[in-house]
């Protein structure tokens, strides 16, 4: 049910900037997604479509940039993409992370007419 | 033609949960928000914490769940005031839901408020409510091997409790291992083992809650 409270969050921005811009149509909205974000496409897919009906968006595509996980090693500064669940530094082999991109959640930008 | 939005698609939940929060400040409530899996003790904590602070300072709860009054009903029988929040089947608690619950709680009253969130490792983690602090629950059947798993949720914490710890001489649970994992991705976690069934470890918890508060 997750992704449904989301969507609505989602569909509320798109809606709110594409009046702003007096558009008459919503046709695609570009978001970026961090891999940590437990969100899956499809499922966001399907409630967008059923929210947006009787909305200037409906029939938006929905664009989605998945940004890979990364971490800095707080041990030597390396920058790293972590393995499925392994999260040492290849450059030292310490476990000992920040995580400086994966996180993200946001709509970049929407196409409208 | 194509408009830059660059904007949070959580942005309206964290407004609402900055509100919740300068509510919470205006009443002097800290607040801590409660997370874990169904079943790994925190409405126990909660019981624990509320027999030990109870004459001390003054406690308001509220209970996340998708349905049921059972957890609600439990805090009230400790003569603690408690809303219960029912999510009609949302995993997660958000800050409008928490908003909703506060306008029930006599916050003047209240210098202590513990929010259940809904048993789930994933989704809470990504919601702010407006809390002071997150506090997440593991226990030992859970296994150590779930910061590697939900590592969003090991990450936001600020306090990872490992509760059942008396079930250790039963379980390959290794608190070691677990703790390294956990401190690995969050630098600044503080982590307690405790057990809410023999007490082991919740004055230590309890400590640390009064210092915060003083904070």
């Amino acid at each position: 049910m997750h992704e449904l409270a989301i969507t609505q969050h989602m569909l509320d921005i798109a809606l709110e900037q594409a009046r702003l811009a007096q558009a008459k149509r919503v046709s695609k909205i570009n978001l970026v997604i961090g891999e940590m974000s437990s969100i899956v496409d499809d499922c966001v897919q399907f409630y967008f479509d059923f929210l947006s009906q009787d909305t200037i968006a409906s029939g938006a595509i929905l664009a989605f940039r998945r940004i890979p996980t990364q971490l800095r090693c707080r041990n030597c500064a390396s920058i790293f993409t972590p393995g499925d669940s392994d999260w040492a530094c290849p450059a030292c082999h310490q476990w000992n992370v920040e995580i400086i991109a994966g996180r993200e959640f946001y709509i970049d930008s929407i196409e409208v007419e | 033609m194509e408009i830059k939005v660059v904007q949070n698609i959580l942005s309206a939940n964290d407004q609402i949960a900055a509100m919740n929060r300068q509510l919470l400040d205006s009443h002097k409530v800290f607040a801590l928000n409660l997370m874990s899996s169904p079943g790994s003790g925190k409405t126990s904590l909660i019981l624990q914490t509320i027999r030990r602070l109870k004459d001390r300072i003054r406690i308001g709860v509220i209970e996340g769940d998708i349905a049921s009054h059972l957890d609600a009903d439990k805090v009230n029988k400790e003569g603690v005031a408690a809303v219960q929040i029912n999510t009609g089947g949302s995993c997660h608690l958000d800050a409008n839901m928490l908003s909703h619950a506060l306008e029930n709680l006599p916050l003047t009253d209240i210098d202590l408020l513990l929010i259940e969130n809904v048993g789930n490792l994933v989704c809470p983690a990504e919601f702010n409510l407006g809390e002071h602090k997150k506090v997440m629950i593991l226990s030992l059947p859970e296994g150590d091997d779930k910061p590697y798993k939900y590592p969003l949720m090991f990450a936001e914490a600020d306090v990872v409790l490992i509760n059942k710890v008396d079930l250790s001489p039963l379980l390959e649970f290794n608190i070691e291992v677990f703790c390294q994992a956990v401190r690995g991705i969050n630098h600044d976690v503080t982590i307690f083992p405790i057990s809410c069934k023999t007490g082991d470890g919740i004055d230590d918890w309890v400590s640390w809650l009064l210092a915060e508060m003083v904070h």
